[in-house]
This record gives C-alpha cells, sequence and structure tokens, in this order.
C-alpha cells in the first residue's frame, strides 16, 4: 500500500476495517468523532455492524454484547466518554471477553475542554473500572503507530481474551500525516469455540463476571491474575532512544513523547548527552529496562501533559536510583520542545 | 422417573429449554413460572439452539443457571444494549432480554428506550413486581402510590417520588415497536394469555418484524410481608388497576401472526 496523508481518528478507523472490526459502537465526542463518522459510512459500505449508541454506556454495552459473540468489535471516545464506559470496561474484564476502546484523551477534569491531553493516564493504566484488573494500554506517537497499534489491539485482545486500550490524544486524533494502512484482512473472520453463538450440539455456553461464592469469586481473580502477569513477561514494548551513553534520559508516551525526541535531537545538536525512552505499553509499563537505565543515567525527565501521573510509575520502577524531574503542562496545552529542552539544561 | 404406560400421553413434561437446577427464586415468586413459559416457547418454536438471552440485574441474574441455553448477564440496565450487540452480529439468532422493573424501568430506561427505537429485532421479558427483589425490597419506579418499601416507610409519596412508571403505554408510542403487551402471571387464566404473549413476541422476532416487549404482572411475597396466597390477591387488587392489562401496541404485521 502507498503512503497517504491521513488523519488520526480516519486512520484508526480505516485500519480497524482493515484489520477486521466486525462491529463498532459509538458516540460522538470531541476529539475523536471523526472515527465514528468515518466508519458511519465505511462499515455500512462493508456490509458491516456500526450503531450510533444512545450513550457511551450504551455503546460499550453494545461492545460487550459483540465481544461475547468473539467478532473484533470496538468502540471510541474521549476522557468524559471513557468515564462513562468504565462500567461494560469492567464487565469486559471480568468475563474475560477481547474487546479494544480508543480514548483520545482530552482536558479535564468534568467537561474540561477539546484540547490534547493525557489526564486519562491513572484511569486507563490503574482504574478503568471498578475490581482488580488492568486492560492492556498501548500508546502511539504517531498517525502510523496509531494504525499499527490497531492490529496489535485487537490481536493481543483475542490472544488474551483481555480488554486493550488504545491511548492516544487530541493531538494524534486531529493530526494529518503520511502514513501507510494495511491491506484488507480476509473477512469474516472465523469465530472462536468459547462465544455465545447459540447451544447447538453442544452444552450451553454462559458468559458472565459474577460468582457469588468467595471461594469462587478468587479463584476468578486468581485466574485473572495469573493471566495478567503473563501479559507483565510478553508484552511489555518501548522505544529507545540515544540510550547507551545518555546522561539526562527524557521519559514520555504518545504525543509527548514526539515532543521529548525533538527537544533530544536539538539537544544532542547542542552537545548534551540526552536520550528519550518512550513507553508503547502503559499497563504493562517497562519498568524493568527503566530500572537497567536509572544506573546509568545523572537524572531522569518526565514530561506530560498532566499534573504528573505516570511520573509515579517511573519512580517505581527507578526505585531512587537517580532522581526523577517532572515537566507538565495542563489544561489542553502541548509543550513545545523548547520547553523541554529547557527543562533539561536546568537539571 | 416413573414409567407411563404405553397407552397414556405424555402432555407435560420438562421443556428442554430448562436445566433441571433448583430455581433460588422464593416460594410464591412467579419468575419461575415465567421461566417456563419462556422455555415452553422456545420449545415450541424449536429455536432453544439457536438461542441467546441476556441476563438483568435483581433477581433474575443467575436466570443462565435455568435456561437450557447459551447466555450472557448484562450490567444492570444495560441487556438491552448487549442484546443488541449480539443481535447485529448475529442476525440468524434468537435474542432475548429478562429483566425486571427496578432493571428495566429506571437505571435501565435509556438502554431500552433506545433499543425500542431502533426496532431492534430482540425481545424483552420484562416481570414488573413493583419493587426491588433481590436488594431487600426497596421503592422500584413501579412501586403503587402508598407502598411500603424499606426505601418508601411511609408508603410511597407521588409527591416526593412520582407516579409508577408505565413501561407498556411507553412502548405504544414507539415507532420501533411491533408488540407491547402486558400480562399477569396471577392465575391461571392469565398464565396462559402470558404464554400465548410470549410465543407472539418471539414470533414477531422470527419473522423480523422489530422490537417486541411482554411485561408480566408478578409477586414478591418475601418483600411484601405476605403469603404467596395473599401476594397473588394483592397484586390483583392492587396493581393491576394501576398497570391495566393487554396489548398497548400490536402491529398490522403482529396482528396477523398466527400464535
Amino acid at each position: 500500500m502507498a503512503k497517504e496523508l491521513l488523519k488520526g481518528n480516519e486512520a484508526f478507523a480505516e485500519a480497524a476495517i482493515r484489520y477486521g472490526l466486525e462491529a463498532y459502537f459509538g458516540y460522538p465526542i470531541t476529539p475523536q468523532s471523526e472515527a465514528l463518522e468515518h466508519l458511519a459510512r465505511r462499515m455500512v459500505e462493508e456490509n458491516r455492524v456500526f450503531i450510533q449508541a444512545e450513550s457511551e454506556l450504551g455503546a460499550i454495552n453494545m461492545v460487550y454484547g459483540a465481544a461475547c459473540c468473539g467478532v473484533r468489535t470496538m468502540a471510541s471516545t474521549s476522557g468524559p466518554g471513557f468515564s462513562l464506559m468504565e462500567e461494560g470496561l469492567s464487565y469486559i474484564a471480568g468475563s474475560e471477553v477481547p474487546a479494544v476502546v480508543v480514548n483520545m484523551q482530552r482536558g479535564g477534569p468534568g467537561l474540561g475542554n477539546i484540547q490534547p491531553s493525557q489526564s486519562d493516564y491513572f484511569l486507563m493504566t490503574k482504574s478503568a473500572g471498578h475490581g482488580d484488573f488492568h486492560p492492556l494500554v498501548l500508546a502511539p506517537a504517531s498517525v502510523q503507530e496509531l494504525i499499527d497499534m490497531m492490529g496489535l489491539a485487537f490481536d493481543l485482545a483475542e490472544k488474551y481474551r483481555t480488554l486493550v486500550l488504545v491511548a492516544g490524544d487530541g493531538s494524534l486524533g486531529q493530526m494529518m500525516e503520511s502514513a501507510e494502512l494495511p491491506p484488507m484482512q480476509p473477512f469474516p473472520r472465523p469465530r472462536p469455540d468459547w462465544a455465545v453463538s447459540g447451544a447447538k450440539g453442544r452444552k450451553p455456553h454462559i458468559i458472565t463476571s459474577l460468582d457469588l461464592s468467595p471461594e469462587g469469586l478468587e479463584r476468578i481473580n486468581l485466574r485473572l491474575q495469573a493471566k495478567l502477569a503473563e501479559i507483565q513477561q510478553h508484552e511489555i514494548r518501548w522505544k529507545e532512544y540515544e540510550t547507551a551513553d545518555a546522561e539526562i534520559l527524557l521519559v514520555a508516551y504518545g504525543t509527548t513523547g514526539r515532543i521529548c525526541l525533538s527537544a533530544m535531537r536539538e539537544a544532542r545538536k547542542q552537545g548534551l548527552k540526552v536520550g528519550l525512552f518512550r513507553p508503547q505499553t502503559l499497563w504493562p509499563f517497562p519498568a524493568a529496562r527503566l530500572h537497567e537505565l536509572a544506573g546509568q543515567t545523572r537524572a531522569m525527565l518526565v514530561a506530560e501533559m498532566n499534573a504528573g501521573q505516570m511520573v509515579e510509575d517511573v519512580r517505581l520502577a527507578v526505585a531512587g536510583q537517580t532522581p526523577v524531574h517532572f515537566y507538565g503542562r495542563l489544561g489542553g496545552i502541548v509543550p513545545l520542545s523548547d520547553e523541554i529542552l529547557a527543562e533539561v539544561k536546568k537539571l | 422417573m416413573s414409567a407411563i404406560p404405553e397407552t397414556m400421553e405424555r402432555i407435560y413434561q420438562y421443556p428442554d429449554s430448562l436445566t433441571r437446577a433448583n430455581t433460588h427464586y422464593c416460594p410464591g415468586c412467579t419468575h419461575g413460572v415465567i421461566h417456563r413459559l419462556v422455555a415452553e416457547v422456545l420449545d415450541e418454536l424449536g429455536v432453544r439452539e439457536q438461542t441467546i438471552g441476556v441476563a438483568p440485574v435483581g433477581c433474575a441474574v443467575l436466570a443462565y443457571n435455568y435456561f437450557n441455553m447459551d447466555f450472557v448477564e448484562a450490567p444492570h440496565g444495560r441487556a438491552p444494549a448487549m442484546a443488541t450487540g449480539i443481535k447485529r452480529t448475529n442476525p440468524d439468532k434468537v435474542v432475548f432480554t429478562y429483566q425486571g422493573d427496578g432493571d428495566l424501568a429506571a437505571i435501565g430506561t435509556n438502554e431500552i428506550l433506545h433499543a425500542a427505537h431502533r426496532g431492534e429485532h430482540i425481545t424483552t421479558i420484562f416481570v414488573n413486581n413493583a419493587i426491588y427483589g433481590m436488594t431487600g425490597g426497596q421503592m422500584a419506579p413501579t412501586t403503587l402510590p402508598g407502598q411500603k418499601t424499606t426505601s418508601s416507610p411511609f408508603g410511597r409519596d407521588p409527591k416526593i417520588a412520582g407516579m409508577p412508571v408505565h413501561i407498556s403505554e411507553i412502548m405504544a408510542v414507539i415507532p420501533g415497536v411491533v408488540y407491547a403487551t402486558r400480562q399477569a402471571t396471577l392465575d391461571l387464566a392469565g398464565i396462559n394469555k402470558t404464554r400465548k404473549a410470549i410465543k407472539r413476541a418471539f414470533l414477531a422476532q422470527l419473522q423480523g418484524l422489530g422490537f417486541s416487549i411482554v411485561e408480566v404482572l408478578s409477586t414478591c411475597p418475601t418483600n411484601w410481608n405476605m403469603d404467596p396466597w395473599a401476594a397473588m390477591q394483592w397484586a390483583k387488587e392492587n396493581m393491576i388497576p394501576q398497570f391495566p392489562l393487554g396489548d398497548t401496541r400490536v402491529s398490522d404485521e403482529v396482528a396477523a401472526l398466527k400464535v
């Protein structure tokens, strides 16, 4: 496929179709509505399921229903809608069905605004619903990576029968850049054996997150935790730039990761030994590698578009080996690379 | 099982669509009767193996243990949304939700209204016993004026809590609904009529006509603090005047169905 000029929201929507999305359920919210609009046309053209739901609660529970049938299904939203979806996310996690949700984060709290933000990091990685679970959280930093991660998201959701979140932001959703879409995958995809499909010639399949006995529910939780441990073992992803000799290590994900890359390159031009560590999975977090790098760096600077959320995971990983500083912009302000560089020079 | 002489015809037996599990329902509750009616109809229509049920949160939360078919368990009130996701990806399957009055008429009003408005080809069995049973007898949206519950200890005061929600009448004005009816499992005649209504509702789905809903007036002897017989009488004397029985919407196509 040739490279095209693509808008983030439309790119991930189209990529999802090509990776086999069978049913999309959404609700309009800025800054992700172009995805809903793109799918409203394309899913119909491809003879697949598209519904604009009555709310994000409706949308996520439609996703839950479709996920119980073993089809590739997803929703997309932004902060306020993500808050509403948390009910369904918990049930999806508890009943171990595969589903993907894209969150193009915006400024909060409350209605906040519609500018880019990373203020849902805690929400996505640590509290995506009631109960004891973590979704797998992917963090793309470009339109191309966003496209590629849609395929990865569906694959991982199915492999582990788990919830996968794609953590974008308003900037990634709205930006246009040159990227390549994947070819159309064969469709329809075969459905898995565990799904509900009508108990024809077999025992009924029951999909539930309920177990009234503490012993039973503890067993389920232990199984969930074992699965999460397996994900932690196999699915941690990150990118490193100029870390071999870095004295100062920038740590940032998504849009901020890109900005830090510019800051790092400028710093290198000026002779400063700066590197960048960009997590591509926010859960599981690449803590072990950061711990290693901490031993060889003089200081770390975590940059986020929030008041300091991922920095807590960085500090846990570093465990005091080196000072971990923080630079954040709030309320939907995207930091400039010059601001990051100025912070680096203070260290 | 005792042997039946060859000369006798078996006219009553356990439906294939029910498991042999003992239910957890209280004595005198009619959930068991309504389960059986749904099961009989699914058997009669020969669709057990192509049916997917959606259980609610409430007394019927464990319905999947009693129905012998594929089932999912929805968050409180969201069964119609889940059923939408299931039916749209499985248009050849029979999909139904089984919901109580707290689940459907309070927390789940948005989901049921919009599933109905979209004309989803699903069937909803809506059991109305005017109370939250599972959580211990709190006021429901369908609780009668003056009715005492654990959260309306002085009786439901319409000035504070409003009047009961009439779901079947709301469904009557929704174009996507092809069949809406209110029945009651409070006596044999009502049970027979309810069975017929459930069959009509599933036939409407099988014909791809649109959304169908059967409201069933039921009892809650435990939380009404009555014995089962008194509960039946109380429901007849108090619930039926508030919630009149009968069809509230029957499309021409549904009217033409042979039931």
